[in-house]
């Protein structure tokens, strides 16, 4: 375990430090990758842990959101409340689809289409929502960018970058708890065979229903940092299944099941899809598409390639147990 | 300790199990043991809760358990381990049991222990590290016994775990069952077709058929039964 704590730790300073000698563009770049490295975590939770594929998890993301966006918006309550109440809001919905799931047997891709179905009706609800502000959006007011102003999260783009360093890590540590302790062998028992980890003694529908709850609940803390980081929110955006699939991408291209996998996946496409549009800017090629071409064409040979992540593959040449 | 009476369970109209009464006395050796189809790992199941009967009872020293959901009945104090093995493939050996044992540990570090034990028992010990998805058939059969071992049960359900096993390995199993009924008191029934097993542990045997129990009693009476005979064997027809 020796070198895998010392790995950390480098890693854990240089990113604490990396807003000294990154120019505002990095910092985005690198807040991005935080930001998907930590919603990929909380869907590992579900998925990598305990073997529930959500392809719906932008719903935790777009509640979480809009609850505590909306709730700054139209009665300047600040986040450090909406939080509790989207982190409340997440958990009661996450909880409500898994009972229906699980109460009812469903499993597999038909809990994958309950997630997605969930997620839509969702944001065609939201569509229709005044209070949201319906199709046309939710914008926050943009705050003076220099202040600092943590009661109500606002301040300039290096208090964001802190913050979603600060959730990134404490998802990871957390994470990192849980696999070890009672709840991930009983999570992973189930991933592996259900009927096998009930014969053992497991009440699964019990686990399956808290890994839902840990990981929406820790979903709704990306909803919040992104309503108010981007300061708008538009149900086609946020609830899309493209934004679902967005989020789940790290995880799998990083190693599904794994405590790393979130975070080497979610650096991996974001510079990958930031140095395609440089790259290609570079070039001068202006074709409509080519940056998608490539996205996936890059996709494809990893998943061809190494099927289970690539942190597996890097974990296993460095010789690490992680 | 375990009793069984006048159990019943048909699927779609299929009689699997009819009217099947037996018992397990406390700190024997019991087995079932039958043609294929005959019921017995329908029997297994309902004792374990994967399915409730139609109809009948199980009763589990004094308490009623039939309709349980299977991790109440595991809970009870019965452990199973099943035909066609179901490890957790991507996990380690020593994690796979460690799953078992944290059912009555008070944390990780102690079903570790626990575990270990469990797995020298059972002569795993070496491959504690190996996925479990790297064992071969007779170790995955032995994973299958440790893990059921580790939820500490007062009663086992062997599911044919020497099937597959070579003779040599059958006898080290039955060694080990010996000792564990033996040292811990251990209750065991057992489904099984290796009748070298059997009749190296079983005290008591019931015999199934299409699920009815024809015969039941010691091994000596039971090889002996012309109704047993005339299942495995064929009827004797004058010539």
């Amino acid at each position: 375990m020796k070198k895998e704590f010392i790995y950390l730790g480098i890693l854990g300073i240089l990113l604490t430090a990396f807003p000294a000698f990154a120019g505002p563009y990095a910092l985005s770049v690198a807040t991005l990758i935080l930001y998907f490295a930590y919603t990929g975590q909380a869907w590992n939770v579900m998925m990598g842990f305990a073997g529930q594929l959500s392809l719906g998890h932008a719903v935790y993301v777009g509640v979480a959101g809009y609850v505590a966006g909306g709730l700054f918006f139209h009665y300047g309550i600040p986040p450090f409340i909406g939080l509790v109440l989207a982190i409340l809001a997440c958990t009661v919905y996450g909880l409500v689809i898994g009972f229906l799931a699980f109460r009812f047997g469903i499993s597999g891709v038909y809990f994958a289409l309950l997630t997605i179905a969930f997620a839509e009706f969702t944001r065609v609800g939201f569509d229709h929502l005044d209070w949201t502000g319906g199709p046309g959006g939710m914008f926050l007011k943009v705050a003076q960018r220099d202040a600092w102003d943590l009661g109500n999260f606002r301040g300039p783009p290096l208090m964001y970058y802190y913050a979603i360093l600060f959730l990134t890590v404490m998802a990871f540590i957390g994470c990192w708890k849980l696999l070890r302790s009672k709840p991930g062998y009983y999570w992973q028992a189930i991933r592996e065979n259900e009927e096998a980890a009930q014969a053992l003694g497991i009440n699964s529908f019990r686990w399956k229903m808290l890994a839902v709850a840990i990981s929406s609940a820790m979903t709704a803390l990306s909803g919040v940092f992104f309503a108010f980081y981007y300061n708008n929110l538009f149900p086609e955006q946020i609830f899309g299944i493209n934004r679902s699939i967005e989020l789940i991408l790290g995880p799998v291209i990083g190693g599904v099941g794994t405590l790393f996998g979130p975070i080497l996946g979610a650096a991996v496409l974001t510079l990958l899809s930031d140095g395609i549009t440089e790259g290609l800017a570079a070039l001068g090629w202006e074709i409509p598409g080519i940056k998608q071409v490539f996205y996936g064409i890059v996709l494809l040979a990893v998943i061809m390639f190494l099927p289970n992540g690539i942190w597996p593959f890097i974990s296993k040449k460095l010789k690490l147990h992680a | 300790m375990l009793e069984v009476r006048n159990l019943s369970k048909s699927f779609r109209g299929l009689k699997a199990v009819s009217d099947a009464s037996f018992e397990v006395p406390e700190g024997g050796i019991n087995a079932l043991i039958g043609p294929n189809g005959a019921g017995k790992t329908t029997i297994f199941n309902m004792v374990a809760g994967v399915f409730a009967p139609d109809a009948g009872k199980i009763k589990f020293m004094g308490n009623e358990i039939q309709g349980l959901r299977p991790d109440q009945v595991c809970a009870a104090g019965i452990g199973r381990t099943f035909q066609i093995v179901k490890p957790f493939a991507g996990l380690s050996v020593l994690d796979n049991v460690v799953v078992g044992s944290l059912l009555r540990s008070k944390n990780v570090s102690d079903s570790k222990r626990h575990s270990l034990q469990i797995l020298e028992k059972l002569g795993l010990g070496p491959k504690r590290d190996q996925p479990a998805s790297s064992l071969t058939l007779p170790d995955r059969k032995r994973l299958e016994v440790a893990r059921a071992l580790a939820t500490r049960p007062k009663l086992l359900l062997l599911d044919e775990v020497m099937a597959g096993l070579r003779p040599t390995e059958c006898d080290q199993m039955v060694e080990v069952f010996r000792g564990l009924n033996q040292s811990d008191g251990l209750t065991i029934l057992l489904i099984e077709h290796v009748m070298r097993a059997v009749m190296a542990l079983a005290q008591h045997i019931g015999v199934l058929h299409h699920g009815v129990v024809i015969a039941r009693g010691t091994p000596e009476q039971i090889v002996r039964d012309p109704a047993v005979l005339e299942c495995y064997l064929g009827e004797e027809t004058e010539i």
